[in-house]
């Protein structure tokens, strides 16, 4: 049974208002019939007795109180899922966009998901090589990790996501048809021709029918952009868990997101916190980040690798500190870096990755890869220091010490920060080409590495003044 | 008279349901909501409407949908089956919710929080005819292979043991002791219930004497904590919070540690519950887990399950206090919890105080912090709660409402320090801005038990780095190279206590834990070493000369190179250095 009810009681930006609801539940779907025909859809996110208040996904534009017609769905938002679904284009919701029509569904889920138990997570340690060395060496990526990009408008975080996304070995060794492995894309807020860059991408490197996208482009109804990452995220889950495939689950832009859920909360009057970002945004975030994951029950993964631009390059913004404080790490790119031409610009001392530390070393990647990249760390502070000395006193006046850590730091950029956009530097390639740049410094400044380490890596012969 | 409660849902929003039809619910009352029995709690009453906050998803209830109270405010069950066992943050077992719902957490699923089928072997204390009064024991049984779990009359009990059990196995729920009270016999069995909110009776507080030992150089030597005090870590994401804490659960010497993960990440609990039942305790060989109860409460599981968490692992902490134990409670993060409230207080329309959140935050915050304490319990024997509260600043701006009004309800501070984390100097607790309070509370049992010297060295150390700190104030502006190399040495003595004493390395496997009399052999030597440098100084030797030694840096590699059980070689160093001191004095005379 399904009554329409005629008419609405108020409208206000997204939202609208009817009155004398039955049966209606809580985050239930209702279809809204306009009076040319056109169908939109919305959500209850308040009801309180026979009011409720629906927030319409595309969008209040020609609606008035009295030629709508509402008709609850009672079931909440579902997204149809399908293996079918790989190689397809969907909008922000989850229809087809593509022309292709609709797929065959196998199943229908709640979009919302639900949360993973703890005690059925797979802890995960395995090394994902992104053939970058500033991420494999030194904050490394994860199999079920959520690894988020932290960037600024003008940076180039898209072309390192469709790197990460090409050179990825997310497979395991025994699949080299990469059968086992999709990418889900979910643009949300994004302009159209960065959409385009990402499909151009990935049908140029072949794998166009492994990708999932979902886009809800800058133009598209705000509201929307609240359902797209968790349909994305649905559908990993789905093939993750249901089809035992690695998913690389990329969502661009997260700060759009969080813009569109404090669209929506200003309108329904709810209590600002920080920057008028609602209280619950951290809730919020997390109900999506922390969809990563691998389970013990299945055999596939979900990988995150979320793209966030800082307004005004500020990490503390609530978008990226919140992120931070939910994901397992993250990479954050540097304008300066940029500005001087490297690629990708990965500003190393804040970037980290949680779960670096269990999947590197011996086993893994190598023995001597933990030592190597605490020390690289360690010694590229050092050269923030000497800079920072030497834009004061200028560089002349530097201690001789100093002057290396100056030509270190220097040489560190050049080499292992810089690559080429089509390079897939294997991790030993990258762990050599790290000792390579420490040897410039003196054997005694190393002082996190043991000695059997130092002696088994440091290089004589590079042009050091080393003691001996 | 004890008849239930029963309404109906009016409103829905988010985890805040309004339900009308009776005027009967009791404030903090417990109540299942809807027709699949959500587990909830009332938060407020009005007239004709009562708000309640739900402890699940809320999405797919419908008004109309019943309401029914269970007659008893919001408890936590107390029996054996507690320790190694992990919890959703109102105490419902993760591991049996996973074998009725699969990977992924369903709702309304109703089940007894501790298993009632296992038979406990049980030792029966209790003699008929004694007199007994809550927090007596009048029974135990082995829960762990550490934990003696020890069976208390429930505190409001008084009167005569009437009847006792043989000494044999029995469930949570068999009656084993039967006491005539004022009011009747009643039936005792290992299961009791305590409401969350309300802190367990004790009969009197002690004095703060004695240190939690972590292991952890920056911790024992520098800011000690006590045993039944209360610490927090701030710090910005990635400064090492949830690293330090779980390096505290595992390496510090409390019987009991009981971890909350309080709206943080779910592999990091799954990283505790793998690595805590392989890793050993140094102490008695058992694994870690035999000594830990987990609440998880992860950031994607119901955001009023939050607020709760925090009150049932302190419940469950007080609880074994009573028995005698010493216990831990890791809080991360206190900031999620308190966002929570400020989310359920935003549902509620409340006038928000500072940055959104309720004005009574600071009051719930020293609510929780007040409930840690060293006592003498009802039952005669001593026990302590000490609480480690992780924050999560905004911004990693310290002055934002969580992290400041925590600071009026602990002592000890370590504020994690984010350009020390860059740096990867862990633990990254910075060295000017943290303290503790408890440091004078303690100075008699490190005299008494480690030396002296201890606290002495440690004011000293401080001295340092705080000299240090000025210095490089000047030598940010002008090189190093102008000082005079008085103020040389000190920077050179700063540099190894910051990276030999300070820094301490979690993975490596001496460096991890390190027992406090070695932490105060490294102080020794480092001090010792100080003093020869300041001589040679003295004597118009440049320190370009003492560098080239290499001395400091064995001193730094000390606690790599020395192990935690012999100490004797700290003594052959001391010597090198005195032959370094002789070299250098001879060739420069």
């Amino acid at each position: 049974m399904s009554i329409e009810y005629l008419g609405l009681k108020s409208i206000e930006g997204p939202l609208a208002v009817i009155e004398g609801v039955e049966g209606a539940a809580y985050e239930d779907m209702v279809t809204m019939t306009l009076e040319d025909g056109e169908k939109r859809i919305g959500r209850i996110i308040d009801i309180e007795g026979g009011r409720a208040v629906i927030q319409v996904f595309e969008g209040t534009s020609g609606l008035s109180l009295v030629n709508t017609k509402t008709k609850i769905e009672g079931r909440p938002m579902e997204l149809a899922l399908s293996k079918e679904m790989l190689g397809r284009t969907l909008d922000g919701i989850g229809r087809p966009i593509d022309g292709l029509g609709d797929y065959f569904a196998d199943e229908r889920r709640d979009v919302n998901g639900k949360p993973i138990n703890p005690v059925s997570r797979v802890y995960p340690n395995n090394f994902i090589q992104t053939g970058v060395s500033s991420i494999d060496c030194l904050s490394t990526l994860i199999r079920g990790q959520k690894l988020p990009i932290f960037s600024g408008d003008g940076m180039p975080h898209d072309s390192l996501a469709v790197q990460i996304a090409r050179q990825a070995k997310i497979t395991d060794d025994g699949d080299t048809e990469g059968d086992n492995f999709a990418i889900v894309f979910a643009a949300m807020g994004v302009k159209h021709d960065v959409a385009s860059y990402f499909r151009r991408s990935f049908e140029e490197s072949g794998v166009l029918q492994k990708v999932v996208m979902f886009l809800n482009l800058s133009n598209d109804p705000v509201v929307e952009r609240i359902i797209t990452p968790r349909c994305a995220l649905t559908a990993a889950e789905y093939l993750a868990f249901k089809h035992n495939m690695h998913v690389l689950v990329i969502l661009t832009d997260m700060t759009s997101y969080a813009e569109a859920l404090r669209e929506v909360s200003s309108s329904k009057g709810e209590i600002p916190s920080r920057k008028g970002f609602p209280g619950y945004l951290y809730s919020d975030l997390a109900s999506l980040y922390e969809r990563a994951g691998i389970v013990n029950d299945a055999k596939g993964s979900v990988t995150q690798v979320p793209i966030l631009t800082m307004p005004n390059d500020d990490i503390t913004h609530p978008v990226p500190d919140l992120t931070g404080y939910i994901t397992e790490g993250q990479i954050v790119l540097d304008r300066n870096l940029s500005l001087q031409g490297v690629y990708p610009p990965v500003s190393i001392l804040p970037s980290l990755s949680r779960l670096m530390k269990d999947g590197i070393g011996e086993g893994f990647t190598r023995a001597d890869h933990p030592e190597l990249s605490n020390q690289l760390f360690a010694a590229y502070s050092r050269v923030e220091d000497a800079r920072s000395l030497a834009s004061v006193i200028g560089e002349d006046e530097l201690s001789d010490i100093d002057k290396k850590y100056m030509a270190f730091g220097k040489a560190f950029e050049e080499k292992f920060l810089m690559q080429d956009r089509f390079e897939n530097r294997s991790i030993d390639t990258t762990l050599d080409l790290g000792w390579r740049l420490l040897s410039m410094l003196p054997k005694s400044e190393l002082d996190r590495v043991s000695d059997e380490t130092l002696e088994k890596y440091y290089r004589h012969d590079g042009q050091n003044g080393s003691e001996n | 008279m004890n008849e239930k409660t029963q309404g109906y849902i009016f409103g829905i929003n988010g985890p805040v349901v309004h339900a009308k039809g009776s005027d009967a619910f009791k404030m903090q009352e417990m109540v299942l909501v809807g027709n699949e029995q959500l587990i909830g709690e009332v938060i407020g009453i009005e007239d004709k409407s009562t708000t309640v906050q739900v402890y699940e998803e809320t999405t797919g209830l419908k008004p109309g949908e019943p309401v029914a109270s269970m007659g008893k405010p919001f408890s936590v069950t107390l029996a054996p089956g507690i320790i190694g066992n992990i919890f959703d943050g109102i105490e419902r077992p993760l591991m049996q919710i996973k074998n009725m719902s699969g990977s992924f957490i369903d709702r309304g699923m109703s089940m007894s929080s501790l298993d009632e089928k296992k038979k406990w072997k049980t030792t029966v204390a209790a003699k008929v005819g004694d007199a007994v009064k809550g927090g007596d024991i009048i029974a135990e049984t082995p829960e762990t292979s550490l934990i003696i779990h020890k069976i208390m009359v429930p505190p409001d009990i008084e009167g005569t043991v009437e009847w006792t059990a043989p000494d044999g196995e029995y469930t949570i729920n068999d009656c084993i002791v039967k006491i005539k009270t004022a009011r009747g016999t009643v039936d005792i069995a290992m299961k009791q219930e305590w409401p969350i909110r309300t802190q367990r009776p004790y009969a009197s507080r002690r004095a703060i004497e004695r240190p939690l030992i972590t292991g952890q150089r920056v911790i024992d030597a520098m800011f000690p904590i006590a045993k039944g005090g209360a610490a927090a870590i701030p710090g910005g994401f990635g400064t090492g919070k949830t690293m330090t804490q779980h390096q505290l659960a595992k390496w510090s010497d409390a019987d009991i540690i009981v971890y909350i993960g309080c709206g943080e990440r779910g592999n990091e609990m799954t990283q505790v519950l793998e690595e805590f039942s392989e890793l050993l305790d140094p102490k008695s060989n058992r694994p870690l887990l035999d000594r830990t109860v987990l609440i998880a409460n992860t950031s994607n599981m119901p955001v009023a399950a939050r607020e709760a968490s925090i009150y049932t692992g302190i419940t469950l902490a007080e609880y074994y206090r009573d028995m005698g134990y010493h216990v831990a409670i890791m809080a991360d993060s206190t900031s999620r919890w308190a966002e929570a409230l400020r989310e359920i207080s935003g549902r509620l329309e409340e006038m928000p105080a500072e940055e959104g959140f309720p004005a009574y935050l600071a009051s719930r915050l020293s609510g929780f912090y007040e409930r840690a304490g060293y006592v003498d319990n009802l039952n005669g024997t001593e026990g302590s709660v000490t609480i480690i509260g992780a924050v999560s600043p905004q911004g990693s701006d310290f002055s934002e409402p969580v992290t400041q009004n925590t600071k009026r309800f602990i002592r000890c501070f370590w504020a994690l320090d984010k350009s020390l984390a860059y740096a990867r100097h862990y633990p990254a607790i910075e060295w000017l801005t943290s303290y503790s309070e408890y440091v004078d509370d303690l100075q008699r049992w490190y005299s008494d038990n480690i030396s002296p010297k201890f606290i002495p060295y440690r004011t000293r150390m401080i001295g340092i780095l705080q000299e240090e700190s000025s210095l490089m104030e000047i030598v940010k502006l002008i090189g190093e190279d102008v000082l005079p190399d008085e103020q040389k040495a000190v920077l050179e003595i700063a540099r190894v206590i910051r990276l030999g004493f300070l820094q301490q390395n979690a993975y490596h496997k001496d460096d991890t834990y390190v027992p406090t009399m070695k932490q105060f052999k490294m102080m020794d030597l480092i001090l010792y070493l100080y003093d020869k440098i300041t001589d040679l100084v003295g004597r118009g030797i440049v320190i370009s000369t003492i560098r080239e030694s290499g001395i400091s840096e064995e001193v730094i590699r000390v606690k790599y190179n020395i192990g935690n059980e012999d100490l004797t070689p700290f003594d052959e160093l001391k010597k090198k250095i005195d032959e370094i001191y002789k070299d250098i004095i001879r060739k420069n005379s």
